[in-house]
């Protein structure tokens, strides 16, 4: 059950070495702190869960940021319930995320193409209305969910863990403490072991079938093929990871808010698994890092660093290269971002790993030579 | 009786914006074929096209007068508007007309940036699959938004309403009810009737011009149009500049009821999608039905008799009909049978 072909062993070895390593390769980029590298990983999750249902069976979701809130919810409320112990935390926010997008998927996948978009747009907008209106005792509306010292944790207090000292507990794997490093590794650990799932679903007999419905659904559902269960399943599957990304946001930083389930996260995650590369392995991870880096760097630069790299030039000159590149950077990061995402579209549809693909063969028809090879993109459909 | 009717009356004015941008979306789809995500940031273009040409005319010169004092004791600083000081009380009847006289600026701005738009990147996709066009529009529309951002800043910028304009109408006693049961702010009857002016206009160009008419044999066949020697692209581009006029004037007349910031435009996409779908994909009547119909249901769900019922129906009713309609009759209450039945 856990073997996999050679090649994706070869993969999966150098994504470990690649994530657990990241605190070396990242430095040179200045992104090396714990913090933002658990954002990568964190991210990372949620398009790899993402791609396996856009990626494989190609229904576009506008959805999934429901899946995250409602994972991270869960997360912040069994702390405050059960006692601030991570395993049980997690468990329960992939279960919950799972149901719930057992029910929506339910729904949802009873329509296709674009009316099944508009669905899942439907129902996240809603359960995001709702957590800021009505479910308020349940997530603290605009505040959003936070610990409290008077929260009951039923096994915390059963084994004697007391809260010492002033302040709020914090989350523990096993009684240890997390912060910094440990964080991270607790994410990268997680992502490793997501990039494996997807591995085992892309290779099984049932992510052969994902891709022959996403290929031609209705010659699927002609050979007697019954497609639901594999959809909803796909869909539910693609949810616990959404789920599993928001336990870890809530890990790291024990609060839950609704404005993780705006649709503009949803859109978030659209965008990282087709800057990367739709429906391969490492598209999403690749897409999820470069925009959390985006995010991150892009827009911490602010003008004077501008007017330090832009200091060779002469001064009219740097003054109009300064102004107008200050409309990309800091502030205007979501500008540069929106171009870069239309510029993917219109010229590399597979993404990052389609221009891989295309750079690896022009290269082997220069030289002759047989290039690396390469996980094989397909186009959205 | 007459809490009926003011809510009915106030999902009104509402209903007119969404069924002016559902129009506009099912236009461009059903003639070019183009899921277009970028139509909300269409019509939060058309509010700062407002927000601009208020901008302008207000560019002020401020001279100190020596005659009056200010409460602290130092000179006075008038601040005139240029264009009040060229054309005397004229420039202040602008001034105050900005919102609906920025409506000149805006149609032909709009029209250049829908033909712009329509050339420069929609035209690359009509081959392409919808989730492809969702993607690009999508990314367009961030663009858009965040080029506004640049010049507007992140806050709602409010426009005034016009003075003489700013009392509440006595609808009811028009229709014979005490007087001052049913009251209605002239601006939103002013919008609610300049929408179905606007609805009636597109209607009209469609259904009795040639142009139109052409128009509608293309979305009908576009293959056979272009047969009989007509550069049907041409027209449908200019359909789509006319789609991005709708949204713009739609933006405009709404700047007084909603300070537009650039968030605006994401907001009421997602709405007037949900419009687009539950009057069924293409169907023009639909779209125009459909969202007077949500606007309506949406102020009755507002309600705080419904509200005690089921709490926070009010923020979510367009939803669950979009979901019960998708789920019953998918092609939308009016669509055709078969279009984009999926």
């Amino acid at each position: 059950m856990l073997s996999l072909s050679r090649k994706d062993l070869i993969s999966l070895v150098i994504f470990a070495a690649v994530v657990v390593a990241m605190p070396l390769w990242l430095a040179p980029f200045g992104a090396a702190y714990p913090g933002l590298m658990q954002k990568f990983a964190i991210a990372a999750i949620f398009a790899i869960g993402f791609n396996i249902l856009f990626g494989l069976t190609g229904y576009l979701s506008f959805g999934h940021a429901a899946f995250l809130g409602v994972g991270s919810y869960t997360t912040v409320w069994t702390f405050k319930l059960l006692g601030m112990e991570i395993l049980p935390a997690i468990i329960f926010a992939i279960i919950v995320a799972g149901l719930f997008s057992l029910i929506i998927g339910y729904f949802s996948l009873r329509r296709t193409g674009i009316y099944f978009s508009i669905l899942t747009l439907a129902f996240a907008q809603m359960s995001y209305s709702l957590a800021y209106s009505v479910l308020t005792p349940i997530t603290n509306g605009e505040t959003g969910l936070l610990l409290a010292r008077g929260d009951p944790r039923v096994l915390d207090m059963a084994f004697g863990n007391q809260v010492d000292g002033a302040g709020l507990p914090f989350p523990t794997l096993f009684g240890m403490e997390l912060g910094g490093y440990g964080g991270f590794y607790l994410c990268a650990v997680v992502l490793i072991l997501s990039f494996f799932i997807s591995q085992k679903i892309f290779a099984s007999p049932f992510g052969m079938a994902l891709r022959s419905i996403k290929s031609n659904q209705m010659r699927m559902s002609y050979t007697g093929f019954d497609i639901k269960p594999y959809l909803l399943t796909a869909f539910v599957i693609s949810g616990m990871f959404a789920g599993l990304a928001g336990a870890l946001m809530s890990v790291t930083d024990p609060l839950a808010g609704a404005e993780r389930m705006k649709w503009t996260e949803s859109g978030n995650v659209v965008l990282m698994t087709i800057l990367g590369g739709v429906g391969t392995l490492f598209g999403p991870v690749i897409g999820a890092w470069l925009i959390e880096y985006f995010e991150n760097i892009f827009s911490a630069i602010n003008y004077n660093m501008l007017n330090g790299f832009f200091g060779f030039l002469p001064d009219g000159v740097r003054d109009v290269a300064v102004t107008v590149s200050s409309k990309f950077v800091g502030e205007g990061w979501h500008l540069t971002l929106g171009l870069l995402f239309v510029v993917v579209v219109v010229f590399l549809p597979g993404g990052v790993m389609e221009g891989v693909r295309r750079l690896s063969a022009y290269f082997k028809d220069r030289t002759g030579r047989t290039p690396e090879p390469v996980t094989k993109a397909s186009a959205a459909e | 009786m007459n809490v009926f009717l003011t809510q009915l009356l106030n999902g009104l004015d509402k209903g007119g914006a969404y069924a002016l941008i559902a129009l506009g979306l099912t236009l461009v789809f059903g003639t070019l074929g183009v899921v277009n995500f970028a139509h909300g940031a269409l019509f939060m273009l058309g509010c700062f096209c407002a927000v601009a040409f208020r901008y302008l005319l207000t560019i002020e010169t401020v001279t100190i007068d020596p005659e009056q004092l200010s409460p602290w004791g130092a000179p006075l600083e008038v601040k005139t508007p240029v264009i009040q000081a060229w054309l005397g009380d004229f420039g202040a009847v602008l001034v105050d007309y900005s919102v609906p006289i920025s409506i000149l600026l805006a149609v032909p701005l709009m029209l250049l940036i829908g033909i712009a738009m329509e050339r420069g990147l929609i035209k690359h996709f009509y081959k392409r699959t919808h989730a492809e066009q969702i993607l690009v529009t999508f990314g367009l529309a961030i663009v858009l938004a965040e080029i506004v951002k640049t010049f507007f800043g992140p806050n709602p910028i409010p426009q005034p309403i016009p003075t003489a304009l700013r009392g509440a109408a006595d609808v009811g006693s028009w229709l014979g009810f005490a007087p001052h049961a049913i009251t209605y702010p002239w601006w939103r009857l002013i919008y609610l009737m300049f929408s179905g002016v606007v609805i009636a206009g597109v209607f009209a160009f469609l259904q009795f011009t040639t142009y139109g008419m052409v128009v509608r044999a293309g979305m009908a066949d576009r293959e056979a149009v272009s047969i009989l020697g007509i550069n049907i692209d041409r027209r449908f581009t200019v359909v789509f500049g006319l789609a991005a006029v709708v949204a713009g004037v739609a933006g405009v007349m709404y700047t007084p009821l909603l300070a537009p910031n650039y968030m605006l435009g994401m907001d009421f996409l997602v709405l007037s999608f949900v419009v687009v779908v539950v009057g069924g994909m293409g169907s023009l009547g639909g779209a125009v039905a459909a969202g007077f119909l949500l606007g309506i249901l949406q102020s009755f769900a507002s309600m705080n008799e419904v509200r005690a019922i089921f709490p926070g129906i009010d923020q979510v009713i367009i939803y669950l009909v979009a979901v019960v309609i998708l789920l019953v009759r998918p092609r939308g209450l009016m669509g055709r049978r078969g279009v984009m039945e999926g």
